[in-house]
């Protein structure tokens, strides 16, 4: 009976995140990027529905689930239809791994899988099949192409990935996402061995934008020479599944960018005095978008509410410090945050450099980045075993 | 029962009930959605003419490079894996193993990239 409870557990643990996944990913996600393309752009983004527009992304659920699903007679159905679910369903598989935080005496983790980092990296690569499928299916010239180079750029970009995910599993001595956070207590992997831990994550998360397909390596889905590239033949809900891949995976490349580099749910340790200095700069910062001419641009909101919400943690934590409360504040807290920050991150490089070309784009993997990623382990090695 | 039979279970229960959360709305989409079948609406788009041949035809090779050093380079890093882990404890003798393994992989990356594989003409 004992299998029997773990499969219940397991499959209770798959609707949670899943829902996870569909709530905060994409629904929320989509939200995010409107309303945060809108503030770069100095405009207001989704407004009318709920209050600030929050029920913005709900709406366009409930509209996508009455749209008529459209199968080209020419495409080839079965693979048609099944590609969104392998994107969905990798996107959901990436988030087994990841530790949300502690509580209830235990590490809130799906499985603690003894390979999770190499895990990660091979559910996240399943996406390329998905991909592929959906641009080779549709017997669509704009979806092909989309597929193809979305193909070459993930293959392409994988490698990187996990060789920025390599140097962290050298430092940590484990490929375990729980036992890497654990072993960042002393301090973040960012700055371990410096500069090279700078260098691993800048790799991660260049390689980990290109697997999600985001700006500044969008070429797959570049909307103004490819139509959408490979979900150009998508409609309603099955486009809404390729969404949730997409917003999945990023949300799981940020969480990983987290684990790997940012000490995943641990709180920082910092002195107090380093907080008080980054609450007055939070204040700072906000006074002088509040009282100069930046007030006039839409971005006066958003930013003040970012200082005061810094300076308050800033607050917080001193406050914490000064009563001697070892984690101030819950892990999960330290977890949401890093994992936003990223993915605010990644929202705005949206829309601060412009698309490369597929030449610059494979260029950068295969002669800088991969050189580079090689060399960084080689060092690392060299460093911790023979120059000891 | 062991954990590492426990983990993948989770893994296979994830993608089944991955499967069923994907599947459940497109079965809400056979309810509610409208299905009027057109011949015009089953067309593929192609900036709004009618499609000129199958889009099923030769594509550049240069695809089929990319994925073959990918091929490669894959493989090795899979090779870098549990010497990444336990490397501390091997010391110096299989830092300098590794160091000629990916020697000799760097000299097929040159090899690569002096034959131009690795540009995109």
């Amino acid at each position: 009976m004992a299998w029997l409870l773990e499969i219940l557990k397991a499959a209770a643990l798959a609707v949670l995140i899943f829902t996870f996944l569909a709530v905060v990913g994409a629904m929320y996600g989509v939200y995010l990027e409107r309303k945060i393309s809108g503030w770069i752009q100095a405009r207001i983004g989704p407004k009318h529905v709920g209050p600030y527009g929050l029920l913005q992304t709900v709406a366009d659920t409930v509209k996508l689930l009455q749209k008529e699903h459209i199968t080209p007679r020419r495409a080839d159905a079965l693979i048609f239809n099944t590609a969104p679910l392998i994107v969905a369903v990798a996107a959901l598989l990436d988030w087994v791994v990841i530790p949300f935080g502690t509580g209830f005496g235990r590490v809130l983790v799906v499985r603690d899988i003894n390979i999770g980092v190499l895990y990660f990296a091979a559910m996240a690569s399943i996406t390329v099949i998905g991909i592929l499928a959906a641009g080779w299916a549709s017997n669509n010239k704009y979806a092909l192409l989309g597929g193809l180079r979305s193909a070459s750029q993930m293959i392409s970009y994988e490698i990187p990935l996990a060789l920025g995910i390599l140097w962290v599993a050298m430092i940590a001595g484990t490929l375990s996402t729980v036992g890497i956070v654990e072993a960042q207590r002393g301090g973040w992997f960012l700055f371990k061995v410096p500069p090279l831990g700078l260098l691993a994550a800048v790799l991660f998360l260049a390689a980990a934008t290109a697997e999600v397909n985001r700006v500044p390596f969008d070429l797959p889905e570049a909307e103004s020479e490819l139509v959408a590239g490979y979900f150009a033949e998508y409609t309603g809900m099955r486009f809404a599944l390729f969404q949730l891949g997409e917003y999945g995976e990023m949300f799981g490349m940020a969480a990983l960018a987290s684990v790997l580099f940012l000490g995943g749910w641990l709180e920082p340790n910092l002195p107090v005095w380093v907080w008080a200095a980054l609450g007055v700069a939070a204040l700072a910062t906000a006074a002088y978008v509040r009282f100069s001419a930046l007030r006039t641009v839409y971005l006066l909101r958003p930013i003040t509410a970012l200082a005061v919400l810094g300076a308050v943690l800033c607050g917080v934590m001193i406050l914490g410090a000064v009563l001697g409360r070892s984690p101030v504040l819950p892990s999960l807290i330290w977890f949401f945050a890093k994992m936003f920050a990223l993915v605010f991150f990644l929202m705005w490089m949206r829309w601060t450099y412009p698309r490369l070309r597929l030449d610059q784009l494979l260029n950068l993997s295969w002669k800088v980045l991969l050189p580079a990623g090689l060399l960084n382990l080689l060092l690392t090695g060299f460093l911790l075993t023979v120059a000891r | 029962m062991p954990k590492v039979v426990v983990d993948w279970l989770y893994v296979g229960v994830f993608a089944a009930v991955g499967i069923v959360l994907t599947v459940i709305p497109l079965v809400v989409v056979w309810l509610l959605a409208p299905r009027l079948s057109l011949p015009q609406k089953q067309l593929t788009y192609e900036s709004g003419v009618i499609p000129f041949g199958q889009a099923w035809a030769q594509f550049n090779v240069r695809y089929y490079l990319f994925a073959l050093i990918f091929v490669v380079f894959d493989v090795e890093v899979i090779y870098l894996y549990p010497w990444a882990v336990v490397f501390r404890d091997l010391g110096a003798f299989a830092f300098y193993e590794m160091l000629v393994f990916l020697l000799i992989l760097f000299v097929g990356l040159i090899y690569a990239w002096r034959k131009g594989a690795l540009e995109w003409v």
